[in-house]
């Protein structure tokens, strides 16, 4: 009886002190972009001079190239350089954390660059100011004509430790690139840097392409092009420049994609006079038949761990998204709101699916779940479709036509890019026109 | 029936004996503690440890630049890492700091003998980065960046003001300083599981004492990029918001406070 007492006794003593601990919930906050102070790298006075590189003027080059990234994400806000206090040389070596607090910078970028027996040393570090310690701090070392690889690296290593997921800076997108009057259209097959430099054309222009699209483990490419009247599925390896004819299809055959792995190309042609969805192994070029219907089934698109396939079909008698396991079992249909749905595409992440949709003549680009829920439309517009994943799966990019007059004036095509939370749409520079574009991996991985 | 009578009077006195014994321990505590005077130990205790900061943090540099360094060499095939450079350089000029600071003080002999005892005591706690970093900012004394309050005040997630110690008001208008300094990485995703407790000691006028992420050994672990990302922008909003916006009374209520981060509902709108 006394050690109950005793017992009781002590349990009200710790029950009375554990309670002492306050706890307050925060479950909101802003959602500014994080100021961020992109400091111009300083150049090393032993620095050598190279062909064609303006070794003075590569800090404050590739200090811009990373704040132009910065900004393009909405994540991030670059303070101006007219605010900073410290010399960039000093400031790499030991910033005064407080004059940076004083711009209000949450997070510094600091750097150094040397070239030194023709090779580019570029050094980095990226302070947490309001805790006054080094993040991280990173060198590489290149061929100087290569620094602005260099400055989308650093990027996306910055971007990684602020935001935990992988950068996409480092990246290229290919596209059609399409010159002329309407009806006469010249279309290109392009490559550009994911912030549009570096544009370089692929094809001459003398047949028409269409629908390029990444090799979602390196850089090879899977196109469509018109060799007399007849479509044919070529593959491309960008670093190398070789082409080759994967094969001949019959008539209205369409957008053939990679597989995860990169071993198979999924694509639908009409055998029959009835679309349907097939896949082609690389290796031994066997075709295998996925889907067996009597609707028109298209635009198929594996998920990441290649398990799944998501697609187009009419087979409910308006065109809707279905997702079926990778044999073709198990076909579900996905969406069930009102007008059409197309082009879906499984995030590189795993948890969304980005599709076009049209509804009452208006284009949209929208997200979903992979089970169909939570639909969410980014962006509408007269025209616009085929979004494509940055490697992150957080941004998309697709293209929008302008409405043409009677005789095709007022015309044009861009590419656009939104990113998931629908806020932060960006016109991409391309030197042309351009259309239907497909977003590489990171290339140094 | 009489025996359960007899069990009911018994039990109870002692329940009402208890309430008596315990109720005025709880009244008398607050009165008990003041006068040990601990916001000046405290003080000496942090401006003790300055010296061994430095230290402390040369070696978790030093840990850190050796898993960088791996990293490195596995991603980036043309990288070369600068080594020498990030270890040396930053360490003269913490020093520098140091000095003056000792300057200052009109004994500066009397502190020395603390500084080995509290260094020994550094030396065990040094996996804890969050109290190194938080000694850190002492030495460079935070000034305090007050951010003008957006007064959001949601109805959501109010706890009983009983339960906690503040009143409703004195916690809104905490919550609310705290919501207007934090900054969401807004690319996290919404259907992860991210609670983010961070533990305060606070001196009378809200400045921070300490802070502690409860969790911080999830921090490092692979494949909690996201957690480490929001775990750093929550102590970000702690030292931006700083002093906080503590009532002016009841400091022994509230001197450690513990702040739960959850952007769940933000991330999902």
């Amino acid at each position: 009886m006394k050690n109950i007492i005793i017992l009781v006794f002590l349990n009200f003593i710790f029950f009375t002190k554990s309670h002492s601990l306050i706890e307050v919930d925060i479950t909101r906050g802003n959602l500014d972009p994080l100021p961020i102070a992109v400091s111009p790298l300083h150049v090393d006075i032993k620095s050598e001079n190279f062909e064609d590189v303006k070794v003075k003027e590569l800090g404050e080059n590739i200090s811009k190239i990373i704040e132009n990234n910065f900004k393009s994400t909405g994540l991030f806000n670059p303070l101006k350089k007219d605010a900073f206090v410290q010399k960039p040389d000093i400031a790499h070596l030991k910033p005064r954390f407080e004059d940076w607090r004083l711009i209000k910078a949450q997070a510094l970028v600091t750097g150094k660059l040397l070239i030194k027996d023709e090779k580019l040393k570029v050094e980095f570090r990226l302070w947490d100011l309001t805790a006054a310690k080094e993040m991280t701090a990173l060198a590489f070392t290149t061929t100087p004509s290569n620094w602005r690889r260099v400055a989308h690296i650093i990027s996306d290593k910055i971007y990684e430790r602020l935001t935990g997921e992988e950068g996409y800076f480092d990246t290229r997108i290919i596209y059609v690139a399409e010159s002329g009057p309407k009806n006469q259209r010249i279309k290109k097959l392009a490559i550009m840097d994911q912030d549009g430099a570096n544009t370089k054309y692929l094809t001459l222009g003398n047949e028409l392409v269409l629908t390029p699209r990444f090799n979602p483990t390196n850089q090879m490419v899977t196109y469509m092009s018109y060799f007399r009247n007849m479509p044919r599925v070529y593959l491309l390896d960008i670093e190398t420049g070789t082409q080759e004819v994967v094969g001949n299809f019959p008539g209205m055959t369409f957008a053939p994609r990679f597989s995860p792995d990169g071993k198979k190309i999924i694509m639908s042609f009409a055998k029959d006079g009835n679309s349907d969805i097939y896949t082609m192994d690389l290796e031994t070029r066997l075709v295998e038949r996925i889907t067996e219907h009597s609707s028109i089934d298209t635009s198929p698109s594996f998920s990441p761990d290649g398990k799944f396939i998501a697609f187009n079909s009419d087979r409910s008698g308006l065109q809707q998204l279905y997702v079926m396991r990778s044999d073709g079992s198990n076909v579900k249909r996905i969406t069930f709101g009102k007008g059409i749905y197309g082009t879906p595409v499984w995030s590189p992440r795993g948890d969304l699916i980005a599709f076009t949709k049209m509804h009452k003549g208006r284009f949209y680009i929208g997200v979903m779940r992979t089970d169909g829920t939570g639909e969410r439309l980014l962006t509408e517009n007269y025209y616009q479709e085929a979004p494509s994943w940055s490697p992150n799966g957080r941004v998309l990019v697709f293209y929008r036509e302008t409405k043409a007059g009677e005789k095709g004036e007022g015309f044009t095509a861009k590419l656009w890019s939104i990113d998931i939370t629908g806020y932060n749409e960006r016109k991409l520079s391309t030197k042309t026109d351009a259309s239907d574009p497909s977003w590489s991996s990171l290339l140094s991985k | 029936m009489i025996r359960s009578l007899f069990y009911s009077i018994t039990f109870h006195s002692i329940m009402i004996l208890l309430t008596v014994l315990s109720l005025p321990f709880m009244l008398r505590e607050p009165i008990d503690l003041p006068p040990i005077v601990s916001v000046e130990l405290i003080q000496i205790s942090d401006r003790t440890n300055i010296p061994y900061a430095p230290k402390a943090r040369k070696i978790l540099e030093d840990t850190k630049k050796k898993e960088e360094e791996r990293v490195v060499s596995e991603q980036a095939p043309p990288a070369a890492k600068a080594k020498e450079k990030p270890d040396r350089i930053p360490l003269p000029d913490v020093k520098k700091e140091e000095k003056k600071i000792i300057k200052k003080k009109q004994n500066p002999e009397e502190i020395k003998p603390e500084i080995r005892q509290s260094s020994e005591f550094e030396k065990k706690e040094i996996i804890d980065t969050n109290q190194i970093a938080a000694l850190i900012d002492k030495a460079k004394e935070v000034e305090a960046v007050e951010k003008s309050e957006k007064n959001k005040i949601t109805q959501s997630n109010k706890k009983n003001s009983f339960a906690t110690g503040l009143t409703l008001s004195e916690e809104d208008a905490l919550r609310a300083q705290i919501f207007g300094c934090w900054s969401i990485p807004l690319g996290l995703p919404y259907d992860e599981n991210l609670l983010v407790r961070i533990k305060l000691q606070l001196k009378k006028d809200g400045t921070i004492t300490k802070s502690e992420i409860l969790d911080h050994e999830r921090m490092n672990k692979p494949g909690q990029k996201f957690y480490k990302v929001l775990a750093e922008s929550a102590l970000r909003a702690v030292r931006l918001c700083q002093p906080l916006k503590v009532p002016p009374t009841g400091y022994d209520n509230w001197k450690d406070l513990q702040l739960n981060f959850n952007p769940a509902e933000m991330l999902k709108g």
